[in-house]
């Protein structure tokens, strides 16, 4: 019979002894309270014991209280005494115990193929090879997707809805406004005083306005903003579509003959190139606004001044530069969120790791582009 | 929608399905006639749902084909998976609504893109495909805030949008009550019937089996492959395999007196 107890004047220290009762078999003795919470015995030191046994058989009379404790200590004796080939005897054992170790070896456990064991790290080394070789010829795909969707929207054959469309554009435009202007007025702010700390000793100071208006429409209004963009636009795309893959909803799309692609990827993307140069135009402004409020407050120049040594420093191309960029740059974002999204996995973590991966990848893309856009421009003679 | 035709509707071709290395099933091969409710069972984790994902057209065979119709699916252009693909509806295990639109729009958005109807019109048939799945007056619902019954329910509606020959079911009665389960049992034969389409089932619902199903395929996961095939009745009372007589009995290896009808 279990004796399964609760009181505490029972709980005398889980232990074992082997006794031996012949040339080749042995009882091996339980005793005390066998309470997972109180502390266990190993097997092993009781294993140790029972060399040159054939015979095994257990005494659990002097078992006060069990519980799990002692159904994994006699399941890993027996698994032992197996592997030696020792005939063990559970008639010994509590009736509880013998039903939980005959509940527990009903099915034979599963060859799932999966193994706890560490893969060299060569193997290690080639598979994450293979998986990013894999992960680029994926990205390469997803972009020329992307390629035939723009041609059957320009087809007129691209199966979307413009409710869907301008939802996205609301999203990620005017809702946009807040963040980009407080980025960029800010930074617009900060370069101008860095700037005047070291025009101030030469007298120049007035260049402020050249150096803060040059580089907010060249390259920092449109990388802030696409970096914004990423954390803010990119990071949901891939959350949506995420969701949208743990619930069969794509699956559900696709087995319509509706294609992803152009239901969801299209919208996005062309959100994020029209909205891009707007907000890129936007954060221009802004930025200048920025550096115009050091200039005037810190420099004492007057709004005259600045606005008029801002106009002759920067040109049209200026503008067009940054905003052909951010243009670049909204496909980035949008291609990043959305292949992260479709790619991600059945369960809330893979979701979570799709956003923060649509994140990571647009930036460094974006990064990526801008540094060879430099290039370009350069020879090119811009 | 009445093609009378010598071919069977769907042929199963020996087909083989892994996840990259990991054979799940390998060769089946089974028939499935035109009007017929098929149902594919088998244990949890067997591969029932992967087969269906293999038939809708979801996932690409490692071997062998689906043929509807004399119509091979994996050798044929996009273009033609297009169009069978068209003929399918399929419901998904948990509805897989679209979560971003109401009921409505969901049932609606295969009408409107593949078809020239008028919004009204569209919305006349929403209406009644909603109706016969009991869910009248809950077009501007939105997913989330309907029970899982309805979502499954309006995801029924969905797939039967487009009047598809075939309708696929994933695991119908799974979370439901057994009053609402026994409905979309009835809904699936009241569609055979008036419709005409064949139906395909996965389930492991004893009950659901033995009340839908004309004919049905047995897979195994121990020995991953199709062990029986043929009505689950005759199954259950006649099958040489000893695994397939437990499962249809529900584990009691007894014929007991008046267990299941």
């Amino acid at each position: 019979m279990a004796a399964v107890s609760l009181t505490s004047d029972v709980e005398v220290a889980a232990r074992t002894s082997v006794r031996r009762t012949g040339p080749d078999s042995a009882v091996l003795e339980l005793a005390g309270a066998w309470l997972s919470r109180r502390g266990l015995p190993e097997p092993d030191a009781s294993v140790r014991e029972l060399g040159g046994i054939r015979r095994l058989g257990f005494d659990a009379t002097r078992v006060t209280a069990w519980d799990s404790g002692l159904v994994t200590f006699t399941l890993k004796v027996l698994g032992e005494a197996k592997r030696a080939a020792i005939d063990a005897d559970r008639g010994g054992l509590p009736e509880g115990v013998r039903r939980l170790l005959a509940l527990a070896e009903a099915v034979p456990e599963k060859q799932t193929g999966r193994s706890g064991a560490r893969t060299p790290w060569l193997a290690r080394l080639g598979a994450s090879a293979t998986a990013t070789a894999e992960a680029a010829r994926i990205g390469v795909a997803f972009l020329g997707d992307s390629v035939l969707a723009l041609l059957a929207l320009v087809g007129g054959r691209a199966r979307f809805r413009m409710s869907d469309l301008f939802l996205i554009i609301q999203e990620c435009g005017p809702r946009a406004l807040g963040i980009v202007t407080l980025i960029t007025f800010l930074v617009g702010l900060i370069l101008a005083f860095v700037g005047a700390v070291q025009l101030q000793q030469f007298g120049a100071s007035i260049y402020v306005a050249n150096l803060v208006a040059i580089a907010m429409t060249r390259e920092i209004a449109g990388i802030m903003t696409a970096i914004v963009m990423a954390g803010r636009t990119g990071a949901a795309f891939a959350a949506q579509l995420g969701t949208m893959n743990t619930n069969q909803e794509i699956d559900a799309l696709s087995t319509m003959g509706i294609s992803p692609m152009q239901f969801l990827v299209l919208p996005r993307m062309l959100a994020l190139i029209l909205m891009m140069p707007l907000l890129t135009l936007y954060a221009d402004l802004v930025g200048i606004l920025g550096g115009a409020v050091v200039g005037i407050g810190m420099l004492a120049l007057s709004p005259t001044q600045y606005f008029e040594q801002t106009k002759g420093a920067v040109h049209l191309s200026d503008f067009f530069i940054g905003i052909a960029k951010s243009s670049v740059f909204g496909v980035v974002v949008a291609l990043a969120g959305c292949l992260r999204g479709m790619q991600s996995g059945r369960s809330a973590a893979a979701v979570g790791l799709a956003a923060t991966s649509a994140v990571v990848t647009s930036i460094v893309l974006i990064i990526v582009l801008d540094g060879f856009f430099a290039v370009l421009l350069n020879v090119l003679g811009f | 929608m009445a093609t009378a035709s010598a071919a069977p509707r769907i042929h199963v071709d020996r087909l083989t399905m892994a996840y990259g290395s990991f054979v799940i099933q390998r060769d089946l091969d089974f028939t499935i006639q035109k009007g017929e409710v098929f149902v594919i069972m088998g244990g949890s984790g067997c591969g029932k749902s992967t087969l269906l994902n293999h038939m809708v057209g979801l996932k690409e065979p490692a071997r062998g084909d689906i043929v509807y119709d004399g119509q091979s699916f994996w050798d044929a252009t996009p273009e033609t998976q297009e169009g069978l693909r068209r003929r399918f509806g399929v419901s998904f295990q948990g509805g897989a609504l679209w979560s971003s639109m109401t009921l409505a729009e969901n049932v609606g958005l295969p009408l409107q893109t593949f078809t020239d109807l008028r919004p009204r019109q569209i919305r006349e048939i929403v209406s009644l495909k909603l109706a016969l799945v009991g869910l009248a007056g809950f077009e501007d619902f939105y997913p989330a805030e309907v029970s899982g019954g309805m979502l499954k329910r309006a995801g029924v509606a969905r797939a039967m949008a487009l009047d598809p020959d075939i309708l696929f079911f994933d695991e119908p009665s799974a979370g439901l009550d057994p009053i609402s389960s026994r409905r979309l049992d009835d809904l699936i034969l009241e569609l055979r019937d008036s419709l005409g389409a064949t139906m395909v089932v996965v389930t492991h619902e004893l009950a659901s089996i033995f009340t839908i199903a004309d004919n049905a395929v047995f897979l195994d996961a121990q020995t991953r492959t199709m062990i029986a095939h043929g009505n689950p009745k005759t199954l259950r009372d006649e099958s040489p395999n000893p695994t397939v007589r437990t499962f249809l009995r529900r584990g009691e290896t007894e014929p007991a007196e008046g267990a299941v009808r």
